[in-house]
């Protein structure tokens, strides 16, 4: 039987995942209603796109087993 | 209030953490294939495409598992138990052990991929994105190989009465009296879902009735406390299977989650639950008490509300909505955080986003369409509906639905919203790219990944805690116990690898060293 044994080092974080942090939090965009209105048009335009076809197929024989 | 103070050093959301997903598999054109067979094939197939050059294929080592031990202090003997519960079965069912060091494996007729421990919320998103990637990889190659067409759905019901599961991992210390976790995290768990929730066109079990609610999973919640995963499944689940040390540590295991396709809801659930649990560990919630009458009916009510400002009913006679709860929430963080005297950058994050996310649910929700998968989710809904003039009842709506989990990054809903910019990302596509491949560098991941990719035909059999080696001309196989989750990182082991030319020479350095 191997066994491993280290000196019980605390694990400090890596240095790269605190550079990027300040970005995110204050990133809330604040649009306009209409602009918002363009944004959806623009997202059911591409969604139209990709939709299945046979929407009530596909729904229909989306059938699954449970699971946990 | 604990006094316990600023010895502890600043807050943190960073702990032992991962998340394991069900997908949902459909074949159109053959509903009578069996999904077992069919969610075989999907692991099965990439499985052949990453270990093309290995004799061997690992299998997974069930000798640490037991999935039966509950929380509260008894075993529940295997008679008893249902038979979809006994997961420590090898079955013979198909489990591959990847180089990122997650296990992708087929459960419950589900292909299932469980993330690598990590220690932040950050890197939690990371490798269950990279799980994403594998999943659309691994259907595209099974599809290849069988000519059948398999898709796969990150979400969490048919709206047909069937589930399946998304759960979160968290390591704790073991000396947090249970009890504590069920009162203090119950009320948290039930209101979390209008940030966490993933959206559901369908109400009950069997989506009796056509209407949107928050949630894919809170119609599935029948219990408070429970042992169960696949029946009867309780808000707080207790699962008490650490892998890793029982005498220090517990894993809390949390079914109620949703599977969330957007970054931020995937962060926020991470991080507040964390939180939150480092807040219970140190007592500091002992004086609060935010216990509601009916947690599980007060779950479904959540779920159902879109107004979010219908009042549940708390133990004390109060009355209060579920984003007024939340912000109690935020308030002790905030206060906690104080009294440790500060808290790492990822957890200012973490506060940030939860504080701004819910003034934003609560001054006008559809400001949260670039983070939260509901709201994102209602909103193609919503200009669906009036484009075309639909209602709840239509299939259009159901088909987005379910489209909205769709892996493939060019037929998914929300991988569309993301390359329209519409959906904040947290880790660009390199990143998630290298995750799919790479483990994890500060957890005990790393040491199981690095083994997968230097040694494949040396490891026999792997799990989250341990690693066991068939080296040739020993008459034994030779089992590396990795109980504890924070060693084996690289900064333990890197080294050693690199002076290791064969697995022998690294069974051999780890021996003596």
């Amino acid at each position: 039987m191997a066994q491993r044994e280290h000196a019980d080092k605390r694990v400090t974080r890596d240095s790269e995942s605190e550079t990027d942090v300040e970005q995110t939090g204050s990133a809330t965009t604040t649009e306009s209603r209409s602009d918002l209105d363009a944004d959806v048009d623009a997202i059911l335009d591409e969604i139209d796109d990709v939709l299945e076809e046979n929407a009530e197929d596909f729904v229909k024989s989306f059938v699954q087993k449970g699971g946990q | 209030m604990s006094g316990k103070g600023n010895d502890l050093g600043p807050a943190t959301v960073n702990r032992v953490m991962g998340i394991e997903t069900e997908y949902g598999i459909t074949v159109p054109g053959h509903p009578t294939m069996n999904a077992m067979v069919t969610s075989t094939h999907v692991v099965n197939a990439y499985a052949m495409a990453v270990s093309q050059h290995a004799r061997r294929k690992a299998r997974w080592d069930y000798d640490e598992e037991s999935p039966l031990r509950d929380a509260r202090g008894f075993d529940m003997t295997r008679a008893e138990a249902d038979p979809s519960q006994l997961t420590d079965e090898d079955l013979g069912l198909a489990n591959v052990i990847l180089t990122n060091g997650a296990r992708l494996y087929v459960d419950h007729a589900h292909p299932e991929y469980s993330s690598p421990e990590v220690l932040s919320p950050r890197d939690a998103v990371l490798w269950d994105r990279a799980g994403v990637l594998i999943m659309e990889q691994a259907a595209q190659l099974a599809s290849a190989g069988t000519g059948l067409p398999i898709h796969l759905y990150k979400n969490n019901t048919d709206n047909k009465g069937a589930s399946y599961g998304t759960h979160e991992n968290y390591l704790m210390r073991r000396t947090t009296p249970f009890a504590d976790i069920v009162r203090h995290l119950t009320p948290f768990f039930v209101t979390r879902q209008v940030i966490t929730g993933s959206g559901r066109l369908g109400i009950g079990q069997e989506g009796r009735e056509m209407r949107f609610q928050l949630s894919q999973r809170a119609d599935f919640f029948e219990v408070e406390v429970g042992l169960e995963t696949t029946l009867k499944r309780p808000i707080i689940n207790t699962r008490d299977e650490p892998h890793a040390d029982p005498e220090r540590y517990r894993r809390l295991h949390v079914i109620v989650g949703d599977a969330n396709l957007s970054d931020v809801a995937t962060l926020l659930k991470t991080g507040m639950t964390s939180l939150l649990l480092g807040m219970t560990e140190d007592g500091f919630l002992q004086s609060s008490d935010m216990a509601l009458q009916d947690p599980v009916k007060s779950m479904h009510k959540v779920s159902h509300d879109l107004t979010l400002r219908e009042g549940l009913e708390m133990r004390d006679g109060r009355t209060i909505t579920a984003l007024d709860l939340q912000y109690e929430y935020l308030r002790l963080a905030r206060k906690y955080v104080e009294e440790r005297g500060g808290a790492d950058a990822e957890t200012q994050e973490v506060l940030l986003l939860w504080e701004t996310t819910l003034d934003d649910l609560v001054s006008d929700p559809t400001r949260c369409a670039d983070r939260l998968d509901w709201v994102a989710k209602l909103q193609l809904m919503e200009g669906s509906m009036s484009r075309h003039g639909l209602d709840w009842s239509s299939h259009r709506l159901q088909a987005i639905d379910l489209q909205y989990s769709d892996v493939r990054s060019d037929r998914g809903l929300a991988r569309r919203l993301e390359s329209m910019g519409k959906l904040r990302r947290l880790h660009d596509d390199s990143a998630v790219l290298a995750a799919v491949t790479d483990p994890p560098r500060n957890t005990r991941a790393y040491f199981r990944g690095e083994c997968m990719r230097r040694f494949p035909n040396e490891v026999a059999a792997a799990s989250w805690d341990s690693v066991v080696f068939d080296l040739a001309g020993e008459e034994s196989l030779l089992r590396v116990p990795t109980m504890e989750p924070t060693r084996g990182t690289a900064e333990h082991v890197a080294s050693v690898f690199e002076a290791s030319a064969t697995a022998a020479d690294l069974v051999r350095a780890l021996s003596t060293s």
